[in-house]
């Protein structure tokens, strides 16, 4: 045979640079492969902690986001009116000095007149201490929009969260239970994880309305009604309740279950009883005397009560018996509501109950736990579990959140060898985190961090008069747990002048004119009214944003960052770094490629103005500028003596961890290591850690604590207790009288279930929710030539049962109609769907002339939003009032409440989606047609 | 299938230029000098123009000589070399009867089978892809060579022999629809063995893997609509064999000669778009589209 | 050379885990990436920013719906590359050669400075895994990563497909499924490795591991049934239930 001879060792790039993916938040370790100093392909580190080698579509696809057209090029100053498009490019000197010129007097008079608000931000350490420097109390990143439940829900109850702040035991978890995730921010390593349980053939639980991607590849499949996973946990929990499938010891231990709970009529009834030095009190059973939970030797009881003063307090989890035994959640009674069979309720609780006990192991490791007693062993109950936005995009997501903690916790699986596991630096209770903070003074920076953990009314972020002192009105009586607060609402709130107009509203990577708000085409018309003068009424808009999106056009001035493989970036221990539950790890970006544009890093752009506005934080003593640009600032910026930005290479040699004097070479280390930093935890405290002694010791080592932090897992929460009591009339802070009955009924100390409001919503039944593509990061994706060929529209995935019920067929169009708002979009069938449940992808539908694409892109006239059948309010009630639709405890904006109408309709003869926007001038131009992209010969 | 208009035109024009070729070859008609000449020139511009067609749709026309080297295994390959003997051995054959008034009866007759060959190996190409089973049918190649006699016979004034050929045509082209229209089913490709997935219920198609078009679709997935079809193919039916004979029949005119061999090579186009229109690849099924 | 080899030394190919294919299209986009920047012309993309984008791509990702008799329909992701097949009909039709298996592997490559742009190949595949580059006008296929796997310019274990590499849930194996010993043809001994339309005889290399059943959980309910036996109707008995159980401890 004579075969062609090939070279099979080609050479396969110049060089390789090490660095941080920024194709979505997941934040894997890239291997950039340099040719002629261009981009020549992207593969994952091997060695990076969060994806050990693998990358996503998105990571394999940068190279054609730093390659778009789309990328925005110089400075741009609004020559047009609002939302046209129309800009003319300036340079940076003049667009520094326009910023400059109209934030320095907001900071003489009113600082709080700036709202700062920087979306899908990975610096919210820097940021929010640029916005503390500059003194607002206007400042938030889009937790609120996105996952605060969960990051609250997990954080009051157990100290620590989902989302990316924890993780199952991948490698010991026989039973893996999913709640309502489709793709989530730990992508790579959710993938991975599932990847190793199916290899050893251990079981995945689905649970969510709809069948694809995690849930397809789930064993078993629980196509659960939308808005009741709340009712369906609490229905395990009653059948393991009642077998007595629970962990005691684990309870007794290391939760709340047996502290006791003040039962005397009064300000104090339902707080938990304390001792002189304000630590609760359980009954020691050796004794049968109260005594304080972490006393050494205690032994805490469940079942003994205290009588005191002629009245019997009881412990924590003599309440939970009773709530939960109670037959209101057995599996028959919530099976319809659910649309889950009682069988299959009782099936998954004892399959959770068979492994969590039956398939209980020990692994041979000695700890010491904070009553400073020692065990032998670790003991671990194989079942693990997630959720993020099924849950928590729901307006009972706060309290459905915690019960699926409680379950957990029940389970004695939280922290424990094949269970949930936190991250550094996680686990960290309430007590170690600030309260908000909002008192604005003039020409001085904020009193403290301006998002915290609210203990109870007193650290509402009110006025003296009781108004919320916030342009979001986080952390008031209407959501008082809102500790990301609430992007959601800034532009409706600054429109209305409610509770107070601003002056410069000033946003980072957030397409809040498109995909990231509710009630797209009302947002649009605040971001562009004018008032009885002929001014916005939202004075002025900066905003920095890469690429040509669909907010650019809103803004008056533009600040044009530079894309993730051009510029530094901090992932930093401070904030949301990259840890393992093994270790801490956190990372840096770095300029791999050089800027071909007349574009900054935004963190440099912000330390630029910092600098001409002479911010505090910023400036030396003698008025100096402390730092020139963001690496200036990520290597010498130390928020406490010996910590900063970055953990690792610390000391003037670099070789302290956590804690250690600024080393100038820090930077060049983490280049050389992959572009992050891991700390291994000891052995002896990878787990049990909320109460290990050894990874407390380690945590304070590292900086994560100033001391160690041991803790109660919270299985009641005394904080929304003091908000039932304030709501009940007791306390000096007090409710407004129309929101105290849904205070009392909804901030239960006990997670509960409650119908989401549904007021207005007769007559339309159907349930709409999005997915996130795999493959596509929010609007980001479709700017990329690789990645918008997989999703460049998107269809309304419509249940069978209703495809028949309306006469549909692939292909036809609907109208879907919503309380709100009404769309016409293409349908396609999907069985593996809840009956009552339509969908489609997430963020697909584009704008006219955003993203440097043609303005016939499918993304364009194909696709579609579902987000115009979404307000930020729920339609009027009797009371005249427009309640917020977010949760009521934190603000979480409820996505997945809403419900619809469907119906066929005539396809348009445009076979153009409706609503339809006029297309907005691109500042960037169009993308060319043809790309064969090779950069090597 | 995509019906690109090149292999249409190629398929119809080479096919009735090799059936030319073949008369010629057997002295049908036995004519010489500059008549003869007429008739080489219409076959050669047939079948050359036919095969120049078929580099259209070439990526690299420019390298189309390298498809001689695999007469082996290709069949492709194998109907380029029956091609270019034919053309060089009735090329001679033909400098003969022209120009020198001599009728080599056996290199015309060799030219004539190789002729005959170069439709059969075309049709081979088709015939041999189990991918497309309306295809992959014995009849595929009765068919091409069937279509190709008939026409030559037509082309070359052989009125007695062309009719009883466009009847034998006629009855081909039938049973390959007949058979083509059961050829999918019978071959048992379906989604079920395509994804292996069928013992565990009925499978269907849900997200394609790309929301656009690709090559393949473009090329594989053409679906015509089948009303449709039965029209296009009445009118094939009787452009191809039904006018053609009957303009035959009637007393000879070269008016309603000439009129038959377009009406034919009419007939033939459609048909040969139906070949390929109605042609359903199997990768199809991965689409959920045929 | 469109002749196949009577046999391979070596038969390497991918083996797919249906049963863990999230359908994520990493894969998809690892391998045009590489693809693009090495073995052979770019893959392309016509109207990449436009009304109708359409490009070269190796590696494609499906999704099917399955409705079985009983029970909720389930969806299974499905990727689908070229099966590097023993029986190879693309190889034998090609008229020049370009198309051919190799002898040492059994992989399947296109000598793109030898091909014409038929097309035929393609038509000869059952399985869509060639796709012709509009733009360099040459047949463009899965190289299984011929330019990667005995790369001496990578480290060791980066002597893989680029997609196998890149597959976050570890779905996708590569090996030789020639050696009955080998990783991969283990696996696929255990999990009943398929083949896709074994009917048209192409004896793909490249194997199938089918999903695991699925939706077994209520199956199972006379084991799990004891373990939920109530240990009381009554919170009050439960709490008895409780101190006894305390004791223990
Ligand atoms: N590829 C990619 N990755 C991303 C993103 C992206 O855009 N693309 N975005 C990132 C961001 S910002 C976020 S917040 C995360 C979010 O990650 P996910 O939490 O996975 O968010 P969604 O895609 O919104 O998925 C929500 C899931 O919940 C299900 N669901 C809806 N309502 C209910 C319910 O009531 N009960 C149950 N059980 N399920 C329900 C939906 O069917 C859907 O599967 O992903 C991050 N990761
Ligand atoms: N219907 C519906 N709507 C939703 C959701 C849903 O599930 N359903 N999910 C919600 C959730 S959880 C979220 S988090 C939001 C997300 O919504 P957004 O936060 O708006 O997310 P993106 O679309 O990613 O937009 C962020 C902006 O950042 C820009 N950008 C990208 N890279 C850079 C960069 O390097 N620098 C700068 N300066 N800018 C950059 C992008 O161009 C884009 O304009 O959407 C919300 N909207
Ligand atoms: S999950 Fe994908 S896009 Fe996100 S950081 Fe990792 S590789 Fe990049
Ligand atoms: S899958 Fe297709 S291209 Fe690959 S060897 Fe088999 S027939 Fe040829
Ligand atoms: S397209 Fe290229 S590889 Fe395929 S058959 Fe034609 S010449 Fe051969
Ligand atoms: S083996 Fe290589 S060429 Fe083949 S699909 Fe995988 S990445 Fe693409
Ligand atoms: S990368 Fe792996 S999990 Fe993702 S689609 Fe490909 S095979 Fe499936
Ligand atoms: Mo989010």
């Amino acid at each position: 045979m004579n075969q062609p001879k090939l070279d099979t060792s080609p050479r396969v790039s110049d060089e390789i640079r090490r660095t941080t993916c920024y194709m979505c938040a997941c934040r894997c370790g890239i291997n950039v492969h340099i040719k002629d100093g261009k981009v020549a392909y992207i593969e994952g580190n091997r060695n990076h902690p969060v994806n050990k080698g693998v990358l996503c579509a998105k990571g394999s696809a940068g190279i054609m986001q730093v390659n778009a057209p789309s990328r925005l090029r110089a400075p741009l100053k609004r020559v047009g009116p609002r939302g046209s498009g129309e800009f003319e490019e300036i340079s940076w000197d003049e667009a520094l000095d326009i910023a400059v010129g109209w934030l320095k007097p907001l900071r003489e008079d009113n600082p709080e007149k700036l709202a700062f608000f920087t979306g899908r931000d990975q610096s919210q350490s820097f940021t929010s201490f640029w916005a503390q420097n500059f003194g607002t109390c206007n400042y938030a990143a889009h937790g609120g929009f996105c996952s605060v439940n969960m990051a609250a829900g997990g954080i009051y109850t157990m100290g620590g969260a989902f989302w990316e702040f924890g993780q199952p035991d991948w490698d010991r978890t026989k039973l893996f239970m999913l709640f309502g995730v489709a793709e989530d921010h730990d992508s790579n390593p959710i993938k991975m994880g599932i990847g190793k349980i199916k290899a050893r053939g251990a079981r995945v639980i689905g649970v969510n309305p709809i069948r694809t991607g995690y849930n397809a590849v789930a064993d078993d499949w629980v196509g659960i009604t939308p808005g009741t996973d709340g009712l369906f946990i609490l229905s395990l929990i009653h059948v393991l309740m009642k077998a007595g499938k629970i962990d005691l010891d684990y309870l007794s231990r290391y939760t709340n279950a047996a502290v006791l709970v003040n039962a005397a009529e009064g300000p104090e009834q339902g707080l938990f009883l304390r001792d002189a030095d304000g630590k609760p009190l359980v009954i020691d059973r050796v004794t049968g005397q109260p005594t304080a939970f972490d006393k050494p030797g205690v032994r805490p009881d469940l079942t003994a009560t205290y009588d005191k003063d002629g009245v019997t307090h009881r412990p924590v989890f003599h309440l939970m018996a009773e709530k939960y035994l109670s037959d209101e959640y057995a599996p028959e009674a919530v099976a319809e509501k659910c649309g889950v069979p009682a069988s299959r309720i009782r099936a998954i609780a004892g399959e959770l109950a068979r492994v969590a006990f039956d398939e209980a192991f020990e692994l041979n490791q000695e700890w010491t736990d904070f009553r400073g007693e020692k065990h032998s062993k670790m003991i671990g109950r194989p079942v693990a579990m997630h959720a993020m936005r099924g849950v928590s995009a729901h307006a009972n997501g706060f309290q459905t959140c915690r019960a699926l903690h409680v379950l957990q916790i029940l389970l004695g699986t939280v922290e424990v060898p094949g269970g949930f596991r936190f991250k550094p630096p996680y686990p960290k209770p309430v007590e170690a985190h600030p309260t908000p903070h909002c008192k604005v003074t003039p020409n001085s920076p904020l009193d403290g961090p301006h998002l915290g953990f609210v203990r109870g009314p007193e650290d509402l972020a009110l006025k003296a008069d009781g108004s919320p002192a916030r342009i979001d009105k986080a952390f008031t009586w209407e959501n008082p747990m809102s500790s990301h607060g609430l992007m959601h609402m800034v532009i409706s709130n600054a429109h209305a002048g409610d509770p107070y107009k601003i002056d410069t509203l000033f946003m980072y990577m957030a397409n809040m004119s498109w995909n990231s708000t509710m009630n797209t085409k009302g947002v649009i018309e605040m971001l562009t009214d004018k008032d009885d003068n002929g001014d916005y009424v939202i004075p002025r808009i900066i905003y920095s944003d890469a690429y040509s999106s669909e907010m650019v056009a809103y803004a008056d001035l533009i600040l044009p960052d530079t894309t993730y493989l051009e510029r530094h970036d901090c992932i930093s221990l401070l904030d949301r770094p990259i840890c393992e539950a093994d270790g801490a790890a956190d990372a840096i970006r770095w300029p791999v490629i050089e800027p071909d544009r007349d574009v900054r890093g935004f963190q440099t752009v912000l330390i630029q103005l910092a600098n001409k506005l002479g911010l505090p934080g910023f400036t030396n003593q003698d008025g100096s500028a402390k730092y020139t640009d963001y690496a200036d600032y990520m290597v010498n910026h130390q928020r406490k003596p010996g910590i900063g930005p970055l953990a690792g290479f610390r000391g003037a040699d670099g070789s302290k961890v956590g804690r250690g004097e600024v080393n100038p070479n820090q930077l060049d280390r983490y280049i050389e290591n992959g572009g992050f930093y891991l700390e291994h935890i000891p052995d002896e405290a990878l787990f049990y850690k909320p109460w290990n002694t050894a990874y407390q010791d380690w945590a304070v080592g590292m900086g994560l604590y100033d001391s160690p932090q041991p803790y109660l897992f919270q299985l009641y929460s005394e904080p929304m207790r003091k908000f039932q009591l304030a709501a009940e009339g007791h306390g000096d802070r007090q409710p407004p009288d129309h929101l105290r009955g849904r205070i009392m009924e909804t901030m239960d100390p006990l997670p509960i279930w409650y119908e989401t409001d549904q007021t207005g919503n007769e007559g339309f039944t159907v349930n709409a929710l999005t997915q996130r593509p795999m493959a596509m990061y929010h609007s980001w994706g479709s700017q990329n030539a690789w990645l918008r060929q997989l999703h460049g529209r998107n269809p309304l995935y419509v249940p069978t049962k209703l495809m028949r019920e309306h006469g549909l067929k692939d292909g036809d169009w609907a109208r879907v109609t919503s309380p709100h708002g009404e769309i016409v979009v293409p349908v396609m069938e999907m069985a593996a769907l809840n009956d009552n449940t339509a969908w489609t992808w997430n963020a697909i539908g584009k704008r006219k002339g955003a993203w440097a694409l043609q303005p016939d892109a499918p993304e364009a006239t194909k696709g579609f939003l579902l987000n115009h059948l979404i307000h930020e309010l729920l339609p009027p009630k009797g009371d005249g009032l427009r309640w917020a639709n977010s949760d009521p405890i934190t603000g979480q904006a409820a996505w997945f409440d809403l419900k619809v109408k469907i119906e066929k309709a005539e396809a348009p003869a445009d076979a153009q989606s409706k609503p339809e926007f006029p297309p907005i001038k691109s500042p960037v131009g169009t993308g060319p047609r043809d790309l064969a992209w090779k950069v090597g010969k | 299938m995509h019906p690109a208009p090149s292999v249409i035109v190629f398929t119809t024009l080479s096919g009735l230029g090799f059936g030319l070729m073949f008369f010629l070859g057997l002295g049908l008609p036995d004519v010489s000098g500059w008549v003869a000449f007429v008739f080489f020139a219409v076959a050669y511009a047939l079948a050359v123009g036919g095969l120049l067609a078929s580099t259209f749709h070439l990526g690299h026309p420019e390298r189309a000589l390298k498809a001689f080297t695999q007469w082996k295994t290709s069949w492709l390959s194998r109907e380029g070399w029956c091609a270019v003997l034919a053309l060089m051995v009735t090329g001679l054959y033909a400098i003969g009867v022209i120009f020198l008034g001599q009728r080599w009866a056996g290199l015309g007759l060799l030219g004539s089978l190789l002729s005959l060959a170069t439709v059969f190996t075309t049709s081979m190409i088709y015939t041999q892809l189990k991918t497309i089973p309306r295809w992959n049918m014995k009849l595929t190649p009765a068919m091409f060579l069937s279509f190709s006699l008939a026409g030559g016979a037509l082309l070359a004034g052989q009125t007695t022999l062309a009719i009883p050929l466009l009847l034998i045509a006629a009855l081909v082209q039938i049973l390959y629809w007949r058979q083509g229209d059961q050829a999918f089913a019978n071959a048992g490709t379906t989604l079920a063995t395509a994804t292996g997935l069928g013992d565990r219920g009925t499978v269907r198609a849900f997200e394609p893997p790309h929301t656009g078009t690709n090559y393949l679709l473009r090329e594989f997935v053409h679906v015509v609509g089948r009303k449709h079809a039965e029209k296009l193919r009445v009118i094939s039916f009787g452009l191809a064999f039904v006018l053609p004979v009957l303009l035959l029949v009637l007393p000879f005119n070269h008016l309603f000669a000439a009129l038959a061999v377009l009406s034919h090579l009419a007939g033939v186009a459609v048909s040969r778009w139906l070949f390929f229109a109605q042609a359903e690849h199997v990768v199809g099924l991965y689409y959920g589209k045929r | 050379m469109t002749q196949l080899p009577q046999s391979t030394e070596r038969k390497m190919g991918l083996v797919i885990d249906l049963d863990t294919c999230v359908g994520c299209h990493a894969c998809v986009i690892s391998c045009k990436g590489w693809n693009t920047e090495n073995y052979g012309a770019p893959l392309s993309d016509q109207d990449a920013y436009g009304a109708n984008p359409s490009g070269t791509f190796l590696n494609r990702v499906h999704s099917y719906e399955v409705q079985p008799a009983e029970g909720a329909a389930q969806l299974i992701h499905f990727p689908k590359s070229c099966l590097h097949c023993e029986d190879a009909p693309c190889v034998t039709v090609c008229p020049t050669g370009a198309s051919y298996k190799r002898v040492e592997d059994g992989i399947v490559l296109v000598n793109e400075s030898d091909c014409i742009g038929c097309g035929l190949c393609a038509w000869a595949c059952p399985y869509g895994a060639r796709e012709l580059d509009a733009a360099a006008g040459v047949m463009k296929k899965c190289t299984l990563c011929v330019d990667r796997i005995y790369n001496d310019n990578l480290p060791e274990e980066d002597r893989v497909p680029a997609c196998v590499r890149t597959c976050p849930a570890g779905a996708r194996h590569f090996g030789d499924l020639g050696d009955p010993d080998s990783a991969v043809s283990q696996l696929v001994a255990e999990r009943g490795g398929m083949d896709l339309m074994p009917e048209l005889g192409t004896k793909p290399v490249n194997k199938y591991l089918p999903p695991r059943p699925k939706d077994t959980i209520e199956d199972q309910i006379d084991i799990l049934a004891p373990l939920l036996a109530p240990v009381a109707e009554e919170p009050k008995g439960f709490l008895g239930w409780l101190d006894k159980a305390l004791e223990k401890l």
